[in-house]
């Protein structure tokens, strides 16, 4: 339904580099996707898929001596993947808010809550200190702090996990920004406060229109929260598709393997699906498609030439199986 | 009765907080002591993998250095295999103790940390031989190294590398190997697969799985991850603030979760089965462990919590096929579960 609309985020061939003693390694590489506004993208894979790397990249935070080497990131159709740093830091906040995985951190330890809100909100909007204070208190009201008014006054380490990353999101949302970079934004809480946090952000970005681009390891947090999902493996994406079809009806091999190894609660199996070996260290990626040597279904041409993003199903998936349409019948393998 | 391995009874550990002496007296305040376990009495059989799940905090990592003996409990005592190892009446006899504990073995949840990064693989897996048999060969030693290697899937030649050549599944199985070396019946793993991707938690977790069958291990496994735990559980005790409030077999309490607290948490796990689906989160936190609620401490976050809740601790009382600490369970006017899964 929001598929027809412009882009909100639009990233093309996207390519981050770092330079080592050793050579340069590409964390991302030709990296396409786009963001409408109001949706929510997940983006998951594990440790080293290139996926914190891709959210940094969107929101200008990608460490020197890191750089995007290639590609571009376009907000509203206007790039800003080659800013200067003065007008980088209007988009970032203003724009793009961001939410990391640990709250304590992202949470200056020395100033009060309300001194950080109000600093981020008059950074970036016109509003006198005594309107400043009162939307912080609304904010901080709107993500569920009891007593915003007296909280307000107090320091990051008054308040614990769960409503210090609700103290984060109040941050995010200062700025009324269009797309949330949200990067493991309940990795670091328990259960109960987890399911508090995604309910709130699901709720926040209905209210408000916002798009997020949710990075995250945790499948069952992206079925719940996402309406489409793309699958990071070894820097690229190798799936992408609405969030039941990549769960339900994976395409790419890697995906079936990944959906088959997690474990439920729901289902009773003796074995988990086991993906064998790990993914490839960037410094020594295979040739042709990254997954060839752990792919149950591996064949000659996967070892010499990467395959492109095939349409599979309702979803596109990067593997040589999808080539032909006669082949994608038997995407879904057990 | 022959078939308990291990059994804890009573057993309470408490470790003292306090500020230091000086800022006591200058403030004024006394000393702070933290209940971490409290009155656990929890049995587990020979051959069995019981799981205890609870949110960080609850006591379940002190409850497995309580058994390992890392901690000697405050009150309580642990028997093992009928000798009581640790609490009132334990043995003084540090060797007789040792050669107790030596059936039981431990897996940590960082590989990245509990592996000496400078010894050789070789090294560290023959540790515990070195020290429970230090009468063994150095041939028979490295024989022994290398067919623990290849039980838990790596290469005999493996020995010869130092840690930080491996990646986090593989030096998981190395803590593996090395919990193996002395012949163990007994597994106390405290969240070994937190720090793993999940393609890698499902090799370790069918690793462990096989070797259960094949040398008959009990395992002790704890885990914030009830998906984890209902995968590998036989049996399954849940904490919340240092008490087990349920303590069910795996599909009982799956099934039919009785406990306020364990309705909460399951509703609360996402799962891939809930595409889409919208649930009520649960209001509340973990309460201060330092200043803990009277009566049941789940009264402040349960919907169902009346005087008595308020007042009186429950105990762990049969109910059905669980036993369950909850005194709305126990009166009978608890409401079954409405289950919200609107699968898709």
């Amino acid at each position: 339904m929001i598929a027809d609309l412009a882009p909100l985020l639009a990233v093309e061939r996207l390519r981050v580099e770092f330079p080592t003693r050793r050579g340069t390694l590409v964390a991302v590489h030709d990296l396409s996707f786009d963001i409408a506004p109001g949706e929510v993208l997940g983006v998951v894979g594990e440790s080293g898929a290139g996926k914190s790397i891709t959210g940094a990249a969107i929101i200008g935070l990608i460490d020197p001596p890191g750089r995007i080497a290639a590609g571009e990131i376009r907000l509203h159709g206007r790039r800003i993947d080659n800013l200067p740093y003065a007008e980088l830091r209007r988009v970032r906040g203003r724009e793009i808010g961001a939410i990391f995985q640990d709250p304590l951190t992202s949470l200056n330890p020395l100033y009060t809550v309300g001194r950080q809100l109000i600093e981020t909100i008059r950074t970036h909007l016109d509003l006198n200190e005594t309107e400043a204070r009162q939307r912080a208190i609304a904010l901080l009201e709107e993500v569920g702090i009891p007593a915003a008014g007296r909280r307000i006054d107090h320091y990051p380490h008054q308040f614990s996990g769960g409503m210090r990353q609700r103290v984060v999101i109040a941050l995010a949302l200062a700025a009324k920004p269009k797309l949330i970079v949200a990067d493991e934004p309940t990795t670091a809480l328990d259960v109960s406060i987890q399911a508090q946090i995604i309910e709130l952000l699901k709720r926040l970005c209905r209210e408000h229109g916002t798009a997020v681009m949710l990075v995250t390891h945790d499948m069952g947090v992206i079925a719940e929260t996402a309406d489409r999902v793309a699958v990071m493996y070894a820097g690229r994406i190798v799936e992408i598709g609405p969030v039941a079809d990549v769960i339900h009806r994976p395409q790419h091999p890697y995906t079936v393997g990944l959906m088959g190894s997690i474990p439920s609660i729901v289902d009773d199996r003796e074995r988990l699906t086991q993906i064998d070996g790990s993914m490839p260290r960037l410094t020594a990626l295979p040739t042709g498609c990254a997954f060839h040597p752990r792919c149950p279904q591996v064949f000659a041409r996967c070892r010499e030439e990467r395959p492109e993003l095939f349409p599979a199903g309702a979803s596109r998936a990067a593997c040589w199986l999808l080539e032909t349409p006669v082949a994608a019948t038997t995407g879904a393998m057990a | 009765m022959t078939d308990d391995l291990l059994r804890m009874t009573g057993v309470t550990r408490v470790f003292d907080v306090s500020p230091p002496w000086l800022n006591r007296v200058l403030e004024r305040k006394g000393r702070v002591i933290l209940k971490a376990v409290d009155g656990v009495d929890l049995t587990i059989r020979r051959g069995e993998t019981l799981g205890l799940v609870g949110e960080s905090g609850c006591g379940k990592s002190t409850v497995a250095r309580l058994i390992v003996g890392l901690y000697a409990p405050t009150r309580g005592t642990i028997a093992y295999e009928g000798v009581t190892i640790a609490g009132e009446g334990a043995s003084r006899d540090e060797a007789a103790l040792r050669r107790t504990r030596r059936g039981m073995q431990m897996i940590f949840q960082d590989p990245y940390a509990s592996l000496n990064p400078r010894w050789r693989v070789a090294d560290i897996v023959a540790e515990p031989l070195r020290l429970h048999s230090p009468d063994l060969s150095r041939a028979d030693m490295a024989a022994r190294v290398a067919a623990l290697l290849e039980q838990v899937g790596l290469a005999a030649a493996d020995g010869t590398k130092y840690p930080h050549q491996f990646s986090g599944g593989q030096r998981q199985r190395i803590s593996i190997a090395r919990a193996l070396s002395t012949n163990p019946s007994f597994l106390v793993c405290d969240e070994p697969t937190s720090a793993l991707d999940v393609s890698v938690q499902a090799q370790v977790l069918n690793l462990m799985r096989e070797l259960q069958r094949r040398l008959g291990l009990t395992y002790l496994f704890i885990s914030h991850n009830l998906a984890v735990v209902h995968h590998i559980a036989d049996r399954v005790g849940v904490m919340y603030l240092g008490r087990i409030v349920e303590l069910a077999p795996t599909r009982e309490l799956f099934g039919t979760p009785r406990h306020p607290y364990t309705r909460m948490l399951l509703d609360a796990v996402p799962d891939l089965a809930m595409t889409g689906a919208s649930r009520t989160a649960v209001a509340g936190e973990v309460p201060n462990p330092l200043d803990p609620p009277s009566g049941c401490t789940f009264h402040p976050r349960c919907p169902f919590a009346n005087e008595r809740c308020r007042e009186e601790n429950p105990v762990l009382r049969p109910a059905g096929g669980a036993e369950v600490a909850c005194h709305a369970v126990e009166e009978g006017r608890l409401p079954p579960r409405v289950v919200a899964l609107a699968a898709r």
